[in-house]
């Protein structure tokens, strides 16, 4: 019999959009107390310092890159600028996502453009920016945060526009799965339910009594909890999960 | 990241051999108390001493659990000693390969009474204890075939039973939510067990053509994700179901 199992993530090269705050800022921090050196980012530049300065006072390794990530040529230059520093991306993280809480009726294309060119293409260009590399390598980790709004057409927060997006991130990781899977690459995606953040926080208060009814746990959940499904999901434990889409929602949708 | 499982009391059913063997080995190295039902206890003793051996704690039990009143008296009996379930692990399975017009009503009776009453059964009777803690994991493996109607091994009658876990699975999240207590299922797809070892070459590779992956599961990669499930590392998870199937299903 084995000893007590850990994960054990020193020397590994974990890359998070959208993470200088809310959920990504968790996985972050969660991933660097498995030891795993983190790079952010996020198109929020002082937020994304801040985060950086604060993490790297508490002596934990992490970098902060600027970034659009709806950009796919900046996508690129910053992907180039990883490599060449660190050597290698071990894991992607893509958190980076807005909300869009217009109903379908409101919307035009302009916010069409806007959701799925981050939510979305934002996806497409960090895993595309990767996935040569981890194919050469023989390994690596993607992990998507996807939405149970793309499950359920939206709903609580995000709109038709926002579920179609993040319904997109499902069938990506899926087909990343399909074909990265032969070279040792898992692809999975992490559906929230309500979380406790700022897009989350930002819901009428009488939307959330609803909310927490349908929640068979009763209650929100915290972006740690995310980030710990994120670590295990990037870990050898869960070396034979892939094109699963896991559900961190209290309960909600159980699909 | 560090699975602590000191002082937490688990029942695992089934953990003679194979899959349930590793669960009970996997959670007793993080420091649980393992209780076992398995009708096989010379396997199950087995597997008892290997936990002793590393310092850990263990109990074994011949019991049907398709039976009630057997199960029940077996988690009272658990209950006295250590105080309490705090996990259960419903493994304890059994298949048939035989296609749908070659079975019997026998053997539709036993797959689904092991299968699925015997889920039904421990649920049943470690409910009330964990509802009155306020905290319960429970894990259900299930399987793969429970989603497609059988297939690589399982036949129509046990993809059956293992779609009624999965719902099961979901009733007892969405009621026993409000409690604090997790249910969730795993869906394993082919893993490295007696299970698989009577596969020809030919078939084997026929199966591997649709796992991405390209590789069997073994049992300790169901044993890590129920580990995770088991853990407060999952308390937002509930009423999920986890494939460990090497990307076969690629569903919801």
């Amino acid at each position: 019999m084995n000893g007590p199992a850990v994960i054990d993530l020193s020397g590994k090269i974990v890359v998070v959009t959208g993470a200088s705050r809310g959920i990504g800022r968790a996985i972050v921090e969660s991933f660097c107390e498995s030891g795993a050196t983190c790079v952010i980012l996020d198109i929020l530049e002082e937020a994304g310092r801040q985060t950086a300065m604060e993490l790297n006072a508490q002596g934990k390794k992490v970098d902060f890159l600027p970034l659009d990530v709806s950009d796919h040529s900046d996508v690129k230059k910053a992907f180039t600028e990883i490599f060449s520093k660190y050597g290698r991306v071990d894991v992607l993280v893509n958190d980076a996502g807005v909300t869009l809480p217009t109903p379908f009726a409101e919307c035009d294309e302009n916010d069409w453009e806007r959701v799925i060119g981050i939510n979305l293409k934002g996806c497409f260009n960090t895993c595309n920016a990767v996935f040569p590399e981890m194919i050469k390598n023989g390994s690596g980790k993607i992990i998507n945060i996807a939405s149970i709004a793309g499950k359920l057409g939206g709903g609580f927060r995000g709109t038709a526009i926002y579920a179609a997006s993040k319904a997109g991130v499902i069938g990506l990781t899926k087909g990343l799965a399909r074909e990265g899977g032969p070279s040792g690459i898992n692809a999975n995606a992490v559906c929230p339910g309500v979380i406790s953040t700022v897009m989350g926080n930002s819901i009428p208060e009488e939307q959330k009594k609803l909310i927490i009814e349908g929640t068979p746990l009763k209650r929100y959940g915290e972006p740690r909890e995310i980030a710990d499904v994120v670590v295990f999901l990037a870990s050898d434990m869960a070396g034979h999960v892939t094109g699963e889409i896991f559900d961190v929602d209290g309960g909600i949708v159980r699909d | 990241m560090k699975f602590d499982f000191n002082g937490k009391n688990v029942l695992v059913t089934g953990a003679a051999q194979g899959i349930g063997r590793s669960i009970a080995l996997t959670l007793a190295s993080c420091g649980a108390n393992i209780a076992i039902i398995d009708m096989n206890v010379e396997g199950a003793g087995e597997t008892k001493a290997e936990i002793e051996k590393s310092g850990g704690k263990s109990m074994v039990f011949k019991a049907d659990v398709s039976k009630l009143e057997m199960v029940q008296e077996v988690i009272a009996e658990v209950e006295a000693s250590w105080g309490s379930i705090d996990i259960l692990v419903n493994n304890a399975g059994i298949v048939s390969p035989k296609p749908f017009l070659e079975t019997t009503q026998e053997e539709w009776d036993k797959i689904m009474a092991v299968n699925l009453k015997g889920v039904y059964n421990t649920c049943f009777a470690a409910l009330p204890g964990m509802i009155g803690r306020k905290y319960g994991k429970i894990v259900n493996i299930a399987s793969i075939a429970g989603k497609k109607g059988g297939g690589f091994f399982g036949n129509t009658i046990y993809g059956t039973s293992k779609a009624g876990v999965i719902a099961l699975t979901k009733g007892i999240a969405r009621e026993a939510g409000p409690y604090g207590i997790n249910a969730n299922a795993i869906c394993p797809g082919p893993i490295e067990t007696n299970m698989l070892s009577g596969c020809s070459k030919e078939n084997r590779e026929r199966i591997l053509q649709g796992v991405p992956l390209k590789k069997f599961g073994q049992p300790q990669d169901i044993a890590n994700m129920v580990l995770f499930l088991a853990s407060d590392f999952a308390s937002h998870v509930t009423g999920e179901i986890t494939d460990v199937d090497g990307g076969i299903m690629r569903d919801n």
